[in-house]
């Protein structure tokens, strides 16, 4: 171990490579609740040749790497390894281009998503992908774990925004995948492999993406219900009538008191739940739609419709929204939130079960999440300390995934297996595509240094 | 005092490591290293608490690298105490002795012990400085070179020496001043610097509370309010010194105790848990915390006046010190009392709640890093174009005056919200 961090020192100079416990501490763990393990020590490239650099020298000693932006993960995918190198890419952060005439952005891996979205507001354009972490998450990390947000509902995911890469392979090669065209259907798509691939095939170091024209109106609701099942139904009826808003987002009573615990904007406290929807476009449209989803709402029980006067308040709407994970630890010190995800038809009953689930096991739940695309953020509020509640956690847990999968849903919609969800992917993808992902692994990180035993073993 | 192993464990588990609180955190931005950064301090902290680490010389000088600005707390959904972790955390580095050197012992003694735990000392002081200022002494040792001859810290902070005024609080307040027709019973407490280099911010404090129906009693010796000692770490004397004020003033005799100054308020704030497991005082600290009012919230809380005229007419931008806006919570009420002042122009400032670089005595123990907020605020307000600058804190107002005169923008004036509002008064008596 001396003697790589003596060749990283080297290579990198010594303000690059931290080795002090009080330094490397705080590398220990990211946004997921209780996982955490001390690296051997954190660099930090400059550029993909020093990424290059790393990998070469990680083979050479065999020391696992495990690729970290600003930490913000709920997967544990960057949660270090024993003897791990911390690659942060969190100081290759710049805005390489913005592209007004292809409709492009250009930026190193560790970027801000807020700042990419802001440079390309700047100039009129739009980046859609908006986790609730945007304001620090860096663009690379969205990209390891293909990151959705409040639009995925209307404008999809991270991954499809990314048009072309540059990554590190696993012997230290530098390769670029994609480029500004539109259509290009020369060889395999080799970026949809890197994206979403949790750090465990590549080191994405530079990202291009694709932008849009910005909007030229939004409007944003606030419905408030007396039961659960009626906000569930209505997300049901503004699907059935063919309508996409930007977003649907769901809220229940714990988590809505939360949010305005912090946020104070005037939440319906004593809503049961509340949707909170963004419908944006040209204006006689965004018009025409917000009347119907208003409409919707109350045919469905919603005891009150309240339309966002301004854009700051249905800014601060979105704001408050972001916060619902980290406002949910006020009422318990360990807060283990979920991401299952089911067809949207499915939601209602999915939300009864959570409810069925968190009853027989004496925790309490609350849950939130992104309706209008069925994803779910079930939130286990306990105490990390109580080790009897702690069993009854995983217990829950497992049941939520085992009816997520009844229901023909996925155990993770947008934060990634990691070691999280780790224990329940082969329930899940059964037996042939378990073994497809190792063998995709084998060819690409044959000597698995690249954050080994994280999605599987 | 507790330390971070016996502290309320909660507290620290509060933290979920989420990261929304580092884009917020300028000591992070500046290195993007999460050791620099709230939630890597509570790491560190929680290290400690769990018996994972000691407290190290690398763990004190990480808690005096961190600004104590607060602005965390601000972005924090989980609503993380930081402010206690903090103190507490510097306390325990205090008690390991792990910084100490002779030279800093000695500073810390002279500052903690014995220069501000006495108020009529203190203003010797403030007078021989004044002395120093005012007989031409200061310009000579200026224009001889003299200051040259201290070390690196002190002369690229000579210049932001505080201007010592020729009559302190007691001097222009008198104890108890009543209008026709009181309708409220305040007091009004005048800080050690404000009290020195800013009585004309006491005196301004005084004149809007009677201009709005307050009677206002303002002893005219009051101790420090133990808000230097807290943040550094010398938690005792901080605890000794609420004792004092509360020995001066029963908090039950008023309808509000008054802070005009944002660093001091934010501590003033908490005096009910600094003696919460004192069975003495921990009744009276509670209704003292109960009543402490920044002078904004206040008059904004009674309906304030509007006043009919204004001085003159004017651009002013705000800077909101961090202990008024992360540590009070007091953002919104000092831009109504700007926007009620006819003739005025608020415009709003990028980053106006980032710390300006002068978290107490931040820049006396991190030059390097306050030059860079000092620089970084004064290119924000620069590009407002505003004439005036207000902001609600002492320390605040040194270092944006430095930064101002150093940067070509003497002529702008740095002013405290209350001045202004004074000032209006004032001009409806005589009009122009």
């Amino acid at each position: 171990m001396d003697s790589l961090i003596a060749s990283l020192t080297a290579r990198l100079g010594a303000a690059r490579v931290l080795t002090a416990r009080e330094d490397i501490l705080p590398y220990g763990f990211d946004g997921t609740a209780t996982l955490k393990q001390l690296p051997a020590c954190v660099v930090f490239p400059r550029d993909a040749a020093d990424v290059s650099t790393v990998l070469k020298l990680a083979r050479e000693h065999r020391a696992p790497v495990v690729t970290r932006g600003s930490g913000t993960g709920l997967s544990g995918g960057s949660v270090p390894l024993p003897g791990a190198i911390v690659l942060c890419l969190a100081k290759m952060d710049r805005i390489l281009e913005v592209d007004s005439a292809n409709l492009t952005l250009r930026a190193e891996a560790g970027a801000i998503t807020q700042k990419i979205y802001d440079a390309a507001d700047a100039v009129g354009l739009f980046y859609p992908p908006d986790p609730g972490s945007m304001k620090i998450s860096t663009i690379g990390g969205n990209v390891a774990e293909n990151s959705g947000g409040l639009r995925g509902l209307k404008y999809g995911v991270t991954r499809d925004y990314v048009i072309g890469m540059e990554v590190v392979l696993a012997d230290g090669t530098i390769c670029w995948l994609g480029n500004k065209c539109v259509k290009d259907v020369a060889g395999y798509n080799l970026r949809d492999l890197f994206i979403g691939s949790e750090g465990t095939l590549g080191v994405v170091t530079q990202v291009l993406l694709k932008l849009l024209p910005k909007p030229a109106a939004r409007q944003t609701l606030l419905a408030s219900f007396t039961t659960m099942d009626a906000a569930a139904e209505t997300v049901s009826a503004i699907i059935a009538a063919k309508i996409i808003p930007c977003t649907l987002e769901f809220l229940d009573q714990k988590t809505l008191r939360c949010v305005d615990d912090f946020a104070k904007v005037g939440l319906p406290r004593d809503a049961a739940a509340i949707l909170l929807v963004e419908t944006d476009g040209h204006p006689a449209a965004v018009a025409d739609e917000a009347a119907k989803i208003g409409e919707l709402c109350r045919a469905h029980g919603a005891t009150s419709v309240r339309l966002a006067a301004t854009d700051a308040e249905a800014a601060q709407l979105a704001t408050a929204r972001r916060s619902a994970f980290s406002a949910l630890a006020r009422l318990r010190p360990t807060t283990i939130l979920e991401d299952v995800t089911v067809p949207r038809s499915e939601l209602a009953s999915m939300i009864r079960a959570v409810e069925i689930i968190a009853q027989k096991h004496a925790l309490t739940i609350a849950t939130f999440g992104h309706f209008g695309d069925g994803n779910l953020h079930p939130t286990i509020l306990t105490d990390e300390r109580d080790a009897a509640e702690m069993h009854r956690v995983e217990l829950a847990l497992a049941e939520i995934f085992e009816e997520t999968l009844k229901r023909g849903g996925t155990i993770t919609g947008e934060h990634g297996v990691g070691l999280a969800k780790k224990p329940f992917l082969k329930r899940q993808l059964g037996d042939a595509s378990y073994e497809l992902l190792r063998l995709v692994k084998k060819s690409l990180d044959p000597e698995a240094l690249l954050n080994p035993g994280k999605i599987f073993d | 005092m507790k330390t971070l192993r016996d502290l309320d464990y909660s507290v620290l588990q509060q933290c979920i490591h989420c990261g929304l609180c580092l884009p917020t955190c300028p000591t992070y931005v500046e290195t993007k290293e999460e050791r620099n950064s709230p939630r890597g301090r509570i790491a560190l902290m929680r290290a400690i608490a769990d018996a994972e680490l000691e407290v190290t010389k690398a763990f004190g000088e990480e808690m005096y690298y961190c600004l104590g600005c607060l602005a965390c707390t601000t972005a924090c959904p989980a609503g993380v105490n930081y402010a206690e972790l903090f103190e507490t955390a510097r306390a325990d580095v205090e008690k390991a002795g792990v910084l100490a050197s002779p030279k800093r012992d000695f500073v810390r003694w002279a500052a903690l012990r014995v220069l501000f735990t006495r108020p009529r000392l203190l203003r010797f002081v403030g007078r021989a400085l004044r002395l120093w200022q005012s007989s031409g002494l200061q310009t000579l040792a200026r224009e001889a070179g003299l200051i040259n001859l201290l070390p690196d810290n002190l002369r690229r902070l000579e210049p932001q020496t505080p201007a010592i005024r020729a009559r302190f609080s007691h001097q222009l307040i008198r104890p108890v001043e009543k209008p026709a027709a009181p309708r409220h019973r305040v007091l009004v407490l005048t800080g050690c610097v404000q009290d020195l280099a800013f009585s004309d911010v006491n005196r301004a404090t005084v004149d809007v509370l009677l201009a709005n129906g307050c009677e206002v009693h303002t002893p005219p010796v009051q101790p420090c309010c133990g808000s230097l000692h807290a943040h550094n770490g010398d938690t005792d004397t901080a605890r000794l010194l609420a004792r004092r004020q509360l020995d001066l003033v029963n908090p039950a005799d008023f309808d509000a105790i008054i802070s005009n100054a944002g660093g001091c308020g934010s501590h003033l704030r908490a005096y009910g848990h600094l003696l919460h497991d004192d069975p003495a005082y921990a009744a009276r600290a509670a209704e003292w915390s109960k009543k402490l009012r920044d002078i904004h919230e206040y008059l904004v809380e009674i309906g304030f006046r509007k006043p009919a005229s204004t001085a003159a007419a004017s651009t002013v931008t705000y800077h909101e010190s961090c202990h008024l806006c992360h540590g009070q919570k007091v953002s919104a009420q000092p831009r109504e009392i700007l926007r009620s002042l006819p003739g005025v122009e608020l415009r709003e400032c990028a980053e106006a709640q980032w710390c300006c670089g002068s978290a107490g005595i931040y820049n006396f123990t991190q030059p390097d890093t306050s030059a860079w907020l000092q620089h970084r605020k004064i290119g924000h307000l620069a590009a407002t174009g505003a004439q005036v600058v207000a902001t609600a804190n002492p320390g605040c107002h040194l270092q944006i005056q430095g930064g101002l005169a150093n940067s070509g923008h003497a002529s702008t004036e740095v002013v405290h919200p209350i001045v202004l509002l004074a000032r209006a008064y004032a001009a409806e008596k005589t009009p122009a």
